[in-house]
């Protein structure tokens, strides 16, 4: 007990402190995290729709890969990313292994199909007459995926969830392909395993609160978002 | 003379190997009202789509005002097309912002949009609804407000799907009596499909038989309903009394038809020895009790071996010996006739009321 009082002391205090480090790793995981996200939203939102709403050969096969790929063990991507970008391998000569941009390329992997498998899956539990209905009124092809977009945005907003979730709290591909360099590569997660095992656990918890206060944060105002939107359900009694 | 404001040549549309719609030519002239009636799978839906240029046919050609809608744009000439289906699927916003937003998807101003939507949430009764979600509306107030949404773009062309198909028969009633009115007034282009025979004659004009993709017959209403083209057709327009006869002789507008040894006299030119069909609709049949009655033609002897009470009508299973008929009456005219199960009658018909399809 008396270890973890003196963690949270020692964690608050890092905190309130302003501690230029702790501040630099919070930073640089929210700029990676962040990048990753936003790439697999700009990736995987087309290919969630694009595997809801349209046919071609190999479809399911795809769609499969995507919900295979939504539970993807982080090690696992960042074994082949580090093969990948390994100096004698076959990316190597882009010299990125342990470098932020490896980092980004790493969670992309992880988040990008968890946005697409939800996408799809959110579009998927859309009426499909109503796309009918739509351009029954005249919408045009892209102004029905916009108002499909639109009419699924709850849904869309847990995918949206789900891809930083993955991404911000994963530490075995970043640590892989990261390094876990000080002042360069380092962020919450790494920082955290890195701290625990050197026994600072005060340390370590600090890192640890930030990276629940951040999660927390960005959780909390798109469910705000979402929740704001949601029908009230009757009282049962 | 009316323009021809759409017009279908050889359309086929395939679903992998199933030919789902199959037509030669159909044209829909402006300010025409057209009933679009077949039984499940008969191709409505798609025919319905196919017009509304939301479906590409497999083949054949979509004329709007003439002009090829499926080579040129046609997005241009789809929004002068609205549809109505007959699940009212609107989006997660107020029953306003559904209605109006065929109108935003135009990229109309606010006003414009106000100025052109007020009117007709009024005449269809949901103006005070406009600022309601549309997830809490009942079937009858979203099919109002998908009307809304399709009537306020003043479209050249409106489809509906069977738009009133899911409602309770008082909505029903209510949305079918609003949408008769609405169609008169507007003399808008209209074309519908529905399930039921009534209404098909009741609002539509002209009326179209589909059946497996096929279109069988189209034409005024009386001339569909009550001179069919094949047996198909008349099945589905509700001819149920359909035998088999032979031309017997022909003598100046009537004619001799011999059906399963029973004479009938019909009004028709069809030649000697010819094979028909004798369509006969159930309401064209009179029931009398007793051996005589005034009518010199076509005294058929029958016995009552079932009777189907309706609110409006009674429909009775009639054994004439070698066939059955099926005929229907009033109410009030069989309950005052006291007919019942067993009773001996006569079944009588008019020359007039008989149709021939040669077979």
């Amino acid at each position: 007990m008396e270890l973890i009082w003196q963690g949270a002391l020692k964690a608050l205090e890092l905190l309130f402190t302003f501690d230029a480090e702790v501040w630099a790793i919070t930073w640089l995981s929210i700029k990676i995290s962040g990048s990753a996200t936003l790439i697999s939203l700009f990736l995987g939102i087309p290919l969630g729709i694009v595997l809801a709403l349209s046919h071609f050969p190999g479809r399911s096969f795809v769609a499969a890969m995507v919900n295979t790929g939504m539970g993807l063990p982080p090690v696992v991507v960042g074994l082949f990313v580090s093969i990948f970008l390994w100096r004698s391998g076959p990316l190597g000569l882009l010299d990125l292994i342990y470098s932020p941009t490896a980092m980004v390329i790493a969670q992309v992997i992880i988040a990008l199909p968890i946005v697409a498998g939800l996408t799809m899956a959110a579009f998927q539990s859309l009426d499909p007459k109503l796309s009918l209905q739509l351009l029954g009124i005249g919408a045009s092809r892209a102004q029905l995926i916009w108002l499909l977009c639109k009419e699924a945005r709850l849904p869309l907003l847990a995918a949206v969830m789900a891809g930083f979730g993955g991404v911000i709290s994963e530490v075995g591909a970043s640590m892989m392909v990261g390094g876990n360099i000080r002042g360069q590569t380092r962020v919450l997660t790494t920082a955290t395993v890195l701290e625990t095992g050197k026994g600072n656990f005060d340390v370590a918890m600090a890192l640890s609160l930030i990276l629940l206060a951040l999660t927390f944060a960005v959780n909390f105002f798109l469910t705000r978002i979402q929740q704001r939107e949601q029908l009230r359900w009757p009282r049962l009694s | 003379m009316a323009k021809t404001l759409l017009t279908l040549r050889d359309i086929v549309v395939l679903y992998g190997e199933r030919v789902a719609l199959s037509l030669g030519s159909l044209e829909i002239k402006t300010g025409n009202i057209l009933a679009i009636i077949g039984p499940n799978g008969a191709g409505k839906s798609t025919l319905l789509r196919v017009m509304g240029l939301i479906q590409r046919p497999t083949e054949g050609q979509v004329l709007l005002h003439g002009t090829d809608a499926f080579t040129g744009n046609t997005l241009l000439l789809r929004r002068r097309i609205a549809t109505v289906f007959q699940e009212p699927l609107l989006l997660n916003a107020t029953v306003y912002q559904n209605a109006a937003l065929g109108l935003k998807l135009r990229g109309m101003s606010a006003a414009e949009i106000e100025r052109r939507l007020a009117p007709w949430l009024e005449k269809l009764g949901i103006a005070h609804l406009a600022s309601r979600s549309a997830r809490t509306l009942s079937g009858g107030e979203a099919q109002r407000t998908s009307l809304a949404r399709a009537l306020a773009l003043e479209p050249d062309l409106l489809l509906l799907d069977e738009p009133w198909a899911a409602l309770d028969p008082a909505s029903r009633e209510e949305f079918l009596l609003d949408f008769a009115r609405i169609v008169k007034e507007t003399r808008l282009t209209t074309v519908f499909v529905t399930h039921d025979r009534e209404e098909a004659f009741a609002l539509g004009e002209q009326v179209a038989v589909l059946m497996g993709g096929l279109l069988l017959h189209c034409g005024r209403r009386e001339e569909v309903f009550f001179q069919p083209n094949c047996d198909a057709s008349a099945e589905i327009v509700g001819m149920s009394n359909r035998l088999p006869g032979t031309i017997q002789a022909l003598d100046e507008a009537i004619t001799s038809v011999e059906v399963s040894g029973q004479i009938l006299c019909v009004a028709s030119h069809l030649l000697a020895g010819k094979k028909v069909i004798v369509c006969i609709r159930p309401e064209q049949l009179s029931l009398q009790h007793g051996n005589s009655c005034a009518s010199p033609y076509n005294q058929l002897k029958g016995r009552i071996i079932n009777i189907m009470p309706g609110i409006g009508t009674y429909q009775t299973i009639l054994d004439c010996g070698v066939f059955r008929l099926i005929a229907s009456m009033e109410r009030k005219g069989f309950i005052e006739g006291g007919y019942s199960e067993g009773d001996e009658i006569i079944v009588t018909v008019s020359p007039t009321s008989i149709h021939l399809i040669p077979a």
